[in-house]
């Protein structure tokens, strides 16, 4: 399944965040959302999955969700959104229960997540009990758990220091390589974006419009820490951004 | 300062860094209630046996306990309590459990925020005693009106911190929540409810406590046995012994109820941080 962006512009009250945004996402590639604080990509984000009503436009899926998908568009959060009464395991049956996966079919999914995120000793234990990085791989584990046709990222690593950021990025990486999957990956870090996306879109500041699409054509696995390649493309993206981050830092300072 | 001040074999001064980071931590030190209360007493004690005290102005502790104990002999401290308890448990059961369901539909629905917030914020500043006689009239002088009166006490209380309770879930669960496309109802039992409980116990124990205070007065008309008309029979005759009796037992009943909320608080709440 695609997904397509038609046109979309969004106001909050009278502040235009996002004008005529155009994006095609096709099955089983990565694109990133780069662009400077406060330029509405995490808006656009929420826009993609349903979860707010874009102001003019409208977010088209191209053909069915494969059919084993339990929820199509998913969500990995910043901060994780773990409940923090449930375990590990607890937190993953949570969004199968409703579409009624329960015993030894919810059993299997969790047994098989949790090990592809290398959870499995710590099934029982509380989020209080995790550190940042292995919260945010029970959240991940809690998305493929639903096998979903795109996963949508919001700065899925910004919370965490930067090691294990490192530590994730090459999960990421294994993950998507042993199984790809279909992303949006919003981002303010273009060390991420280049490690992570096949293609990766520039925004401007807000209004956010989108500036330039970048691809990356080199394979996920081969993409290593300092590759001169992926250097030269995030030095690209830096001279792209850098004028308007500094137009749209010192924005802020004036509202 | 000489403590600190160190010269090395070149003459160069060494001071040690001076900590200043301490206080402001408040830590767990449970002997030193009992130590207070132990000494407050022993002083009651002293005072009036040495006269310090005037025997008028303060009964004296050793009396106080003689009288409970007269009254656990005589039987009566049951037929006085177990009254009590069941009007308090019932009074506030009654109370809390629709301050719960109606806190908890003020934080889901607009229309009922708007409302019924306004009317609370109306009744919660009545004094319930006040409104004893319009009781007797809707609800007879035997059990119901004293029901009705601890249980429309404990109600307000409640309501208001349920609702602040689930005012202040972590709205980015409820987003979640959504996003994996779970039920309305999954969201309000499994997200809404479990989230709200911290503040909805810790409502409890504001409105737990409201419930003794208007057992006492429930039990100011027409009630021959309860703690609440114990303490008032014994305030007509000035008895300041029976009356301390009184009062104390109510006081530990309020440990009590504060305790098994404790409890509660770390069975069901050990997630928190």
């Amino acid at each position: 399944m695609d997904l397509r962006l038609d046109n979309i512009s969004h106001y909050y009250s009278d502040v235009e965040v996002l004008r005529a945004i155009d994006l095609d996402i096709p099955a089983g590639k990565i694109v990133c959302i780069i662009g400077p604080s406060g330029c509405g990509k995490s808006t656009l984000l929420r826009l993609i999955g349903g979860l707010e009503r874009p102001g003019s436009g409208s977010v088209l899926q191209i053909g069915e969700p494969p059919a084993e998908s339990i929820n199509p568009l998913t969500y990995v959060f910043q901060d994780f959104a773990l409940l923090p009464w449930r375990t590990v395991e607890g937190n993953i049956s949570l969004v199968l229960e409703d579409h009624n996966i329960r015993g030894g079919r919810a059993e299997a999914i969790i047994s098989d997540v949790l090990a592809r995120t290398k959870l499995t000793d710590f099934r029982k234990a509380l989020p209080k009990q995790l550190s940042g990085g292995m919260k945010q791989r029970v959240a991940i584990s809690r998305a493929l758990a639903v096998k979903p046709a795109v996963m949508l990222m919001d700065e899925p690593l910004s919370a965490l220091d930067s090691q294990t950021r490192e530590l994730l990025m090459d999960d990421l990486i294994d993950l998507w390589t042993r199984e790809p999957f279909t992303s949006v990956y919003v981002t303010h870090n273009l060390s991420e974006a280049v490690r992570l996306g096949h293609s990766i879109v520039v925004l401007s500041r807000r209004p956010g419009c989108i500036r330039e699409i970048v691809d990356i054509p080199i394979p996920l696995a081969e993409r290593e820490m300092g590759n001169i390649e992926l250097e030269r493309k995030q030095k690209y993206l830096w001279d792209l951004m850098r004028d308007e981050a500094i137009a749209a830092d010192q924005e802020l300072l004036r509202v | 300062m000489s403590d600190h001040l160190h010269v090395d074999a070149k003459g160069t001064q060494r001071n040690k860094v001076v900590f200043r980071g301490g206080g402001f931590a408040p830590q767990s030190k449970r002997w030193v209630g009992a130590i207070v209360f132990i000494l407050v007493i022993a002083l009651m004690e002293v005072g009036t046996r040495t006269g310090f005290i005037n025997n008028l102005t303060l009964p004296r502790p050793s009396d106080v306990f003689k009288t409970f104990i007269d009254l656990w002999n005589t039987g009566l401290l049951w037929k006085h309590l177990l009254p009590s308890l069941s009007r308090l448990a019932i009074g506030a059961a009654i109370g809390a459990s629709f301050g719960v369901a109606v806190g908890v539909m003020i934080g889901l629905f607009s229309y009922v925020r708007a409302g019924l917030v306004p009317i609370v914020a109306a009744i919660f500043p009545i004094p319930k005693i006040a409104l004893l006689p319009l009781f007797v009239i809707w609800f007879g002088i035997d059990e119901p009106s004293k029901y009705a009166l601890i249980a429309f006490g404990t109600f307000t209380p409640t309501v208001v911190a349920t609702y602040g309770a689930v005012d202040n879930v972590d709205r980015s669960l409820i987003r979640m929540g959504q996003s994996f496309s779970l039920s309305w109802f999954s969201i309000v039992t499994k997200i809404v409810l479990p989230g709200a409980m911290p503040g909805i116990l810790s409502g409890l124990r504001v409105s737990l406590a409201i419930a003794i205070i208007l057992l006492v007065a429930a039990e100011m008309l027409g009630a021959e046995y309860g703690i609440g008309a114990y303490i008032l029979e014994a305030g007509s005759l000035y008895d300041l012994e029976r009356l301390f009796v009184g009062v104390s037992i109510l006081s530990l009943m309020g440990v009590v109820i504060s305790a098994i909320i404790g409890y509660f608080e770390k069975r069901l709440l050990d997630w928190r941080v």
